[in-house]
């Protein structure tokens, strides 16, 4: 699995042009997640992909061609902090309520809604953690995984987002 | 002043220094057709969009200048597609200009609308729906520095109708917005002298010169760094002309239909040195088998193309032109600073033995009926290195690239990447528009001819003397070579007729003489008749040997070690492969092919 944080001109059609892109060039895309950062007209796309080292050099060069791409940086897992968000709905009623919720806290994850007979689980974490929890909330019947993308934020004080090449002011 | 979008289209190009376009109009576009009767810009009315498209190609290719076209929206824009995608594919620099149905109506399926942005997505450099007038300049500004900067391609700029109409106050484009889009033109000094040592060690060096070379102005270069460094070098179908065909150094035309020498050189070689080129298929053969001994410098202003098929020793990001410059300053302090390259002499004697041995098959035999080959002879004479030819896509356009001496960058036009047939009419008359001083001979086949023969009225209406060599063989002739060779001589769909159309009434319809010539006699005569034709455009039908098949030849899939010079040699390698493991089953027709050629990936 490869990580890639990249940075690109919040344009109409941008996310129509990496997701062709990657289909039509024959790769997978794992997660996807997209939203705006602390720079304006500047999203974030974080791209999960599951592709050989060979194959990732390839993924970055081409989507480097698409004109609205600012600046692509692979993530390794020891280097940066990945995140996804899961909304778990488990069948829950009476007795086994409490052993839900218990679980829940073992794991930090929060209660974000109650039924008379399910519960639903906000959990963050690595995508390790949270298919352990939901290994375990598996016997009381899981009702509905909602998953996010993966979103990840590289360690210490750098930024992605520094940068001369990030200013959009006119240039020749 | 205030001014409408549409009226801001036109000075917007006017400002990039276009001088022709050529288009089709239609409704959405409308608005942009009214200014342009003020405008010093001249408008050249295809038949047929596609037309425009392949004719603004042809104008690129033969000037280097970004050719443009324009078409309405809907069915307008989707039969850009096919030159689009060419372009796209050969790396030729053009922008598309389309309109649009109103904003309000975009996406509600309206009259003649199509997605024609996201439709050209993967076949586009770029592309963009102006929304506001205010951004026609700078987008039209930003689409002319994409499409001709980098690597070039296509640009689309897609205009709704409501944007052409609406009025605003004028400002011309300042400067680019374009934070994403920085191409690296000059070579790493420190790879770029990795490069010359490279070549000062190899023992059996060849320059791959691809269209690149062409594209990047840089053919001045490339003869220098070769005589300096006494290198070999073959040119690619899309780089002919690149160094000239006379040059003792050069090789020919590598690929499938490539010179047998040019061919073997590459597979032979322990330095391949990879200008401007992107190791296609149809040049590298079976990938696996592709010059397995030799290390490679791979020098191409796109990144990505650099290690995709090939793996590469010495790579380089960079304008060929420029790098290729910066080759030969490495290269000539390298030898003033005492350093001195092997002696190539053995290299060199091989090659000539090679040459020798194997030259280009004549079967013309007097009397005999007309042989393509013939033509394309005669033709290279008369032309005498002076003059642009175009094609089409097949049999035609392998032999006019073998066996036409090209002497000169942008003389030699064709659709290598995406095998357009149909590219030859209309970018001949592109050519011809960009080029009147030179003469302009499109060479196509009778299949490919008429998928876009529309155009001859254009050349017609808009006077554009160019002479169509029609080399006709009554048959999709590339196909039929493969159905003979690879399908057992089970012939489908392959038969044109050669009297549907009578060419030279064709002609007549269209109010251009047409002449018909089918024996080798009279080739040459025909073509002084055709060529002294210089007030407008001229048709020759000439009728030639339906059977006759281009060699050499590697078959598809197979290595280029296995590169055929005649039939007979093919079938004696099917008849051995079938004696070392015979085929069981009686599958009809694909039998002829060998057991290794029906892998998946054979293109």
């Amino acid at each position: 699995m490869h990580t890639l944080s990249v940075l690109v001109e919040n344009k109409p059609g941008v996310l129509a042009r990496v997701a062709g892109l990657f289909s039509r060039r024959g790769f997978n895309i794992d997660s996807l997640a997209v939203g705006p950062t602390e720079v304006d007209d500047i999203s974030r796309m974080t791209i999960v992909v599951d592709a050989e080292t060979q194959s990732i050099e390839q993924i970055t060069k081409q989507l480097n061609k698409l004109v609205h791409i600012i600046k692509i940086v692979e993530l390794s897992e020891d280097e940066a902090v990945t995140r996804e968000l899961w909304f778990v709905k488990v069948a829950a009623e009476g007795r086994t309520r409490g052993e839900v919720i218990e679980l829940a806290e073992v794991f930090r994850a929060k209660v974000v809604d109650v039924d008379v007979d399910a519960v639903t689980l906000e959990a963050t974490g690595s995508t390790d953690k949270l298919n352990a929890l939901v290994r375990l909330l598996g016997p009381y019947g899981i009702r509905e995984l909602v998953r996010s993308g993966t979103i990840a934020v590289g360690r210490g004080s750098r930024s992605i987002t520094e940068g001369r090449s990030l200013r959009l002011e006119r240039s020749a | 002043m205030e001014i409408t979008g549409a009226t801001a289209v036109i000075r917007a190009l006017e400002d990039q220094g276009v001088d022709v376009m050529f288009g089709h109009p239609g409704g959405a576009i409308l608005p942009a057709y009214d200014p342009m009767l003020d405008s010093s810009i001249r408008h050249i009315l295809a038949r047929h969009e596609q037309g425009a498209g392949h004719m603004a190609e042809g104008y690129a290719h033969a000037t280097g200048r970004v050719g443009v076209c324009i078409a309405t929206s809907g069915p307008g824009g989707t039969n850009l597609t096919t030159a689009l995608a060419d372009a796209y594919m050969d790396s030729v620099p053009i922008v598309a200009i389309t309109g649009q149905v109103p904003t309000a109506a975009v996406g509600g399926d309206a009259f003649q609308e199509a997605d024609i942005t996201g439709i050209t997505m993967p076949i586009t450099k770029h592309n963009e729906m102006i929304t506001e007038p205010e951004r026609i300049a700078p987008a039209i500004a930003e689409a002319f520095h994409i499409a001709s900067t980098g690597r070039p391609g296509p640009v689309l700029i897609d205009l709704p109708k409501d944007v052409l109409n609406a009025t605003f106050e004028y400002q011309p484009a300042d400067g680019l917005a374009l934070p994403g889009y920085r191409p690296t033109t000059r070579g790493h000094g420190k790879m770029v002298r990795q490069a010359v040592a490279e070549i000062l060690a190899a023992e059996r060096p060849v320059i791959y010169a691809g269209g690149g070379v062409i594209k990047a102005n840089g053919s001045e270069g490339l003869r220098r760094l070769a005589e300096t460094a006494n290198l070999p070098v073959v040119t690619t179908l899309m780089a002919r002309g690149a160094l000239p065909d006379s040059h003792p150094q050069h090789l020919g035309m590598p690929g499938m239909h490539g010179h047998w020498t040019a061919v073997t050189a590459m597979q032979k070689s322990d330095l391949l040195i990879a200008l401007g080129a992107r190791f296609d298929d149809r040049v590298t053969g079976k990938l696996g088998s592709f010059a397995p001994g030799a290390r490679v410098i791979h020098v191409d202003v796109d990144p990505a193309e650099i290690g995709k098929n090939r793996a590469v020793d010495v790579p380089i990001v960079g304008d060929a032109g420029i790098v290729i410059e910066q080759m030969c300053e490495a290269l000539d302090a390298a030898l003033a600073s005492g350093q001195r390259a092997p002696d190539l002499s053995g290299w060199w004697r091989t090659l000539a033995e090679w040459q020798a041995e194997h030259p280009l098959h004549d079967t013309q035999e007097p009397g005999g009926v007309l042989k393509p080959q013939t033509v394309l002879r005669a033709l290279s004479e008369k032309l005498d290195g002076e003059g642009i030819v175009v094609t089409g896509v097949g049999q035609h356009q392998m032999w006019a690239s073998q066996l036409i001496r090209y002497e000169q960058p942008r003389t030699w036009i064709n659709s290598g990447g995406l095998g357009t047939m149909g590219f030859c009419v209309p970018a001949a008359i592109g050519a011809k528009v960009g080029r009147p001083d030179l003469p302009v001979i499109a060479v196509d086949g009778d299949g490919s001819f008429q998928m876009t023969l529309q155009e001859l009225a254009t050349a017609r209406s808009e006077n554009i003397p160019v002479v169509f060599c029609i080399i006709n063989n009554g048959s999709l002739g590339m196909v039929r070579q493969w159905q003979e060779l690879f399908y057992d001589e089970r012939y489908s769909a392959i038969d044109l007729g050669f009297d549907v159309p009578d060419f030279v009434k064709l002609a007549d319809a269209y109010g251009m003489p047409g002449y018909r010539c089918d024996n080798a006699a009279e080739v040459e005569a025909t073509l002084d008749k055709a060529l002294g034709v210089a007030d407008g455009p001229v048709i020759i039908d000439f009728r030639c040997d339906q059977t006759e098949k281009v060699f050499p030849m590697v078959p598809a899939g197979a290595s280029n070690d296995d590169i055929i010079e005649s039939a007979e040699e093919w079938y004696e390698q099917v008849r051995a492969g079938a004696e070392a493991a015979p085929a069981g089953d009686g599958e009809p027709g694909g039998h002829a092919l060998p057991e290794h050629l029906r892998e998946g990936n054979v293109v």
